[in-house]
């Protein structure tokens, strides 16, 4: 077997050390009966190209983004990840390293995690960031706790336009919890969020640009939530939004929740990505997750050192903040360099890309008989109204090749004001010919 | 297509003490934000014109005053800033409850087929069915190496994983009108993740002590199986690296007292193939696939944590699950029933179910019983050849997949467990796991994994040896002042944590010496 460098004799020549008769000895702690005394049921080793070979079916079975004209989004976004970015997250000592414990042998890692925690902190208006979250859904949760922890209030609202998965893990997280107002989904508006604040109220949880693609007025959420001396969070499922729009923490938001996937990340169906949390620096000590701080060594350098673990579950166990253990870091690390490669240029003209993109794909949309465009405003996404139920819409086009956005059935199911929207995203890499492919394939199945 | 600007402007940067260049090939690095600047770009990008028609005003209208590094540049930090790192292709990494075993690279390749990197979570599940298919046989892998009913595929870590397996248990109990069941049992030795995420759901943790054999007593579980409680948390092989002698009978007084046992997975790579969990009565088990099937751990992630469930738990496993129709393979995305709803957007890690696969059908079922064989080997083998000079807690029972030590061998010499690990990081090797267990003094838990051969082994435990004699001989200092020959000497973790700076400003003084 490749993996295992023991020849039979070291074997036997290590079980001599050990003073064991066989393998079996080392087991004996194992209750009768429970040892097993044949392999299990699956199949033997197998060598590297048939393995390869075995998985390349798999993948044959799936239609890539890339093999045609593609709109999906809704949480997840495919944009161009420099060559550069996945060379530089295989090399060994990214990869595989563990989490940076020993400092002194973990600088590269910590100084990555420094820098990445100040790219965020940077795009997402705000004094901190955490080292990484699992992802932005998850994130939301953890940020709806925290929150709890700060103001000591219990009530959450969740505004009708956070992705709809997103209010399905708050939910998991805080099963039967008389404190969560979910706000119902609405293509529309957020509803009446900023009215239900009370003085009970911990936070509320607003996504700018929302699910359903319009941009939300934060300013006006601090103030009411402040008013009322609850807290904004402010959900961002599309990162690079924030290279156009202002940032939520110059708008006055608390805490700050991202998915990071669109910086350096592939679509990977769903995972691993990143989530970032940002957050005023009077609230770090409460805050989720891994942070790296700058410090010095013996000789007086700069080093850096995982800090504040106080608020962890290695050490606080029962009273940590949160149970996270290991978080993303690789994901960061893609984040970072990505980040790293586009700067304050290339992150503004990436941004503007991509909402002339949007711009050309609605101005499309809105040629084509049976489609009504619901958004004034949006960044790179958007919502349609068809004339047909959505999920119809979108199975029949992918029969065709191509993807045309996600059907809001199929996050909202059952609901009748919802059948007939899809979300669509465009990027900078959706092309005119793309938009053209779309359009003839809508008045085909609209007609 | 407009190019990179060009040209630096000088304002941006500390100064010239930031260039220093390292010695040899050990560089010392500035800060991203000290060598780029706001105009320095990596990527070619057009320049648009937009209208700012559709975004309602709000435009951004600071800057962002961040830093970007053209192609070049960015390989060179990155590539320096890695070389500060220690790795498991570096070097031996036996951090134990870790499982730093070697990452195969056909699992990286596979993963970047454009069939799962570049497919999206919500495009239609007919164009999706290759991916379904892997996770189903994943969960297939899963359920007959564990002998369990279900899988839950998607918690991004284990601690996601025990969370999800936690909530499982408390969806089971309410359903059986048992939701004044309030407290969870929690052996010592356990994971700090353990009781955070007992906490985290509202149950009271009940700690339950150790033997002193390090194993755990059933007659202590009895005694603490009062009628509230709702669970045991336990990990088996435990963390003091033995297997629980009395699982079964622990396994069994739980469910007579009407909870459930909740088994830490993080030790599977000691029984993988070997022994099936399912066996030996636990209700739900994460398995971390970033330790057990080499997922690489990436400085800190990302994970994978998918929770096997027992047939009494199977019917609260959240959403999403990948279930067979007439046509082919359909995804479920909506709870029904009892299920917990969902834990994570999307349908969880799926880059790390591509990698774990294509190591279980790399090894097989015969070479997984024979990495943890091999595992188990090891970690005998380096409690055979340094249980005379190091001290040892539990001498009775053979060790599983990792050895514990504790710091007794260093009574009087004035050195302590860390600084006898950092001593190691001078010889090349990764410090073991430290003062983890908390249920020994000075504990030193170190995990070899399968992948090391004997010559590594060998080289590791002379060095051991000859640090322990040393230490015995009064050379404090080789302990206390190390590391030396690291990128950095020992850091001021007091003073990061009382004047906490974490992240980079602008004019931001570098630091002075140490007071």
């Amino acid at each position: 077997m490749r993996y295992l460098p023991h020849s039979e004799a070291e074997r036997a020549e290590m079980l001599g050390v050990v003073g064991a008769a066989g393998i079996e000895a080392l087991f004996s702690a194992v209750p009768n009966g429970a040892l097993l005394k044949a392999p299990v049921d699956l199949p033997s080793h197998s060598p590297e190209f048939l393995v390869e070979a075995h998985m390349r079916t798999l993948a044959a079975r799936n239609q890539a983004a890339g093999d045609g004209p593609f709109f999906v989004g809704a949480g997840a976004y495919r944009h161009h990840v420099p060559a550069t970015v996945d060379h530089l997250i295989q090399r060994s000592e990214w990869l595989t390293a563990y989490t940076p414990y020993q400092p002194e042998i973990s600088q590269g890692t910590l100084q990555m995690l420094f820098e990445f925690q100040t790219q965020v902190a940077k795009i997402t208006g705000m004094e901190v960031a955490n080292a990484s979250l699992y992802d932005g859904s998850t994130g939301t949760a953890e940020a709806v706790l925290m929150a709890r922890r700060l103001t000591k209030r219990s009530k959450i609202i969740l505004s009708g336009g956070l992705h709809p998965q997103y209010r399905d893990v708050v939910k998991a997280y805080l099963r039967d919890d008389p404190g969560l107002v979910c706000l119902s989904a609405s293509p529309d508006g957020q509803g009446d969020i900023l009215d239900r604040i009370d003085v009970d109220t911990a936070a509320i949880v607003v996504q700018t640009p929302d699910f359903y693609g319009h941009l939300r007025n934060i300013e006006a959420a601090a103030q009411a939530a402040h008013a009322k001396g609850a807290l904004l969070i402010v959900v961002v499922t599309e990162v690079i939004s924030l290279g156009l729009l202002e940032a939520p923490g110059a708008l006055g938001a608390d805490i700050v929740v991202a998915e990071g996937q669109s910086i350096g990340n592939a679509l990977n169906f769903g995972g691993p990505y990143v989530g970032l949390m940002a957050t005023r620096k009077e609230f770090v000590r409460q805050m989720p997750g891994r942070l790296c701080g700058e410090t010095v060594d013996a000789n007086g350098e700069r080093g850096f050192v995982l800090t504040l673990s106080t608020r962890e579950q290695h050490i606080r166990r029962e009273k940590a903040t949160s149970n996270i253990c290991t978080n993303s870091g690789l994901c960061a690390l893609a984040f970072s360099i990505h980040m790293a490669l586009l700067g304050e240029a290339g992150f503004t003209r990436l941004a503007r890309l991509n909402h002339a993109r949007a711009c050309a794909l609605a101005d499309a949309l809105e040629t084509v008989a049976g489609v009504v465009l619901l958004n004034r405003t949006f960044f790179n996404e958007m919502t349609i109204r068809l004339n047909k139920p959505g999920a119809e819409v979108v199975e029949a086009l992918a029969a065709n090749g191509i993807l045309a956005g996600v059907p809001v059935s199929r996050l909202v199911p059952d609901d009748p004001a919802v059948e007939d929207l899809v979300v669509l995203a465009a990027t900078e890499l959706t092309t005119d010919d793309d938009i053209a492919a779309l359009v003839s394939g809508l008045k085909e199945v609209l007609a | 297509m407009s190019m990179n600007s060009t040209g630096r402007p000088t304002h941006i940067g500390t100064g010239a003490d930031i260039t220093a260049h390292g010695a040899a090939l050990l560089p010392n690095e500035p800060l991203l934000f000290e060598i780029g600047d706001t105009h320095h770009s990596g990527v070619d990008l057009p320049e648009v014109q937009i209208s700012t028609a559709r975004l309602g005003g709000f435009e951004r209208r600071s800057d962002l005053d961040l830093a970007g590094l053209t192609e070049p540049e960015a390989m060179r930090h990155y590539v320096r800033l890695s070389r500060l790192n220690h790795s498991i292709d570096g070097g031996f990494y036996p951090l134990g409850s870790c499982t730093m075993k070697h990452n195969p690279r056909l699992n990286e390749k596979v993963a970047r087929l454009p069939g799962f990197a570049d497919i999206h979570p919500l495009q239609p599940v007919s164009t999706v069915q290759g991916a379904l298919e892997l996770m189903q046989q994943l969960a297939h892998w899963l359920m007959t190496l564990t002998n369990t009913a279900a899988v839950a595929l998607t918690p991004k870590a284990g601690a996601h994983g025990e969370l999800l397996g936690m909530m499982a248990i408390k969806a089971a109990q309410d359903a059986r009108g048992q939701g004044h069941r309030k407290v969870v049992l929690v052996p010592e030795s356990a994971h700090g993740t353990n009781p955070a995420t007992a906490a985290f759901l509202g149950y009271t943790v009940k700690p339950i002590p150790a033997r002193e054999d390090g194993t755990v007593d059933v007659s202590a579980v009895k005694a603490a199986l009062a009628p509230d409680v709702a669970a045991i948390m336990l990990t088996n092989p435990n963390t003091c690296g033995l297997f629980e002698p009395q699982v079964v009978e622990i396994a069994e007084a739980v469910h007579e007292a009407g909870a459930y046992f909740y088994c830490d997975g993080a030790n599977f790579n000691a029984i993988m193939g070997v022994v099936r969990p399912g066996d030996l009565g636990i209700d739900a088990m994460h398995i971390n696939l970033h330790k057990t099937f080499s997922t690489p751990h990436g400085g800190g992630g990302p994970g994978a944590g998918p929770v096997v469930l027992s047939q009494a738990l199977a019917p609260f496993a959240p959403v999403p699950f990948v279930r067979k129709t007439g046509e082919g393979l359909e995804l479920v995305e909506h709870a029904e029933g009892e299920a917990l709803g969902r834990i994570t957007a999307f349908h969880g890690q799926m880059g790390m179910y591509v990698r774990a696969l294509t190591f279980m059908l790399s090894h097989g079922a015969d070479g997984l019983a024979q990495a943890a064989k091999d595992a188990v080997l090891n970690a005998n083998y380096i409690k055979a050849r340094l249980g005379g000079a190091f001290s040892l807690p539990f001498p009775d029972y053979p060790t599983m997949h990792e050895v514990l030590f504790d710091d007794a061998f260093l009574k009087g010499t004035g050195i302590t467990t860390l600084d006898f690990a950092k001593a190691l990081i001078d010889e090349g090797f990764h410090p073991m796991t430290m003062y983890f267990p908390l249920v020994v003094h000075g504990a030193m838990l170190v995990e070899p994994t399968e992948s090391e051969s004997k010559q590594t082994l060998d080289q590791f435990c002379d060095v051991m040896l000859e640090l322990a004699e040393d230490a015995k001989a009064g050379d404090a200092t080789r302990f206390t002042a190390a590391p030396m020959k690291a990128p950095r000497r020992r850091l001021d973790e007091t003073r990061a944590a009382r004047q906490p700076v974490l992240r980079w400003d602008r004019g931001q003084d570098l630091p002075q010496a140490a007071e």
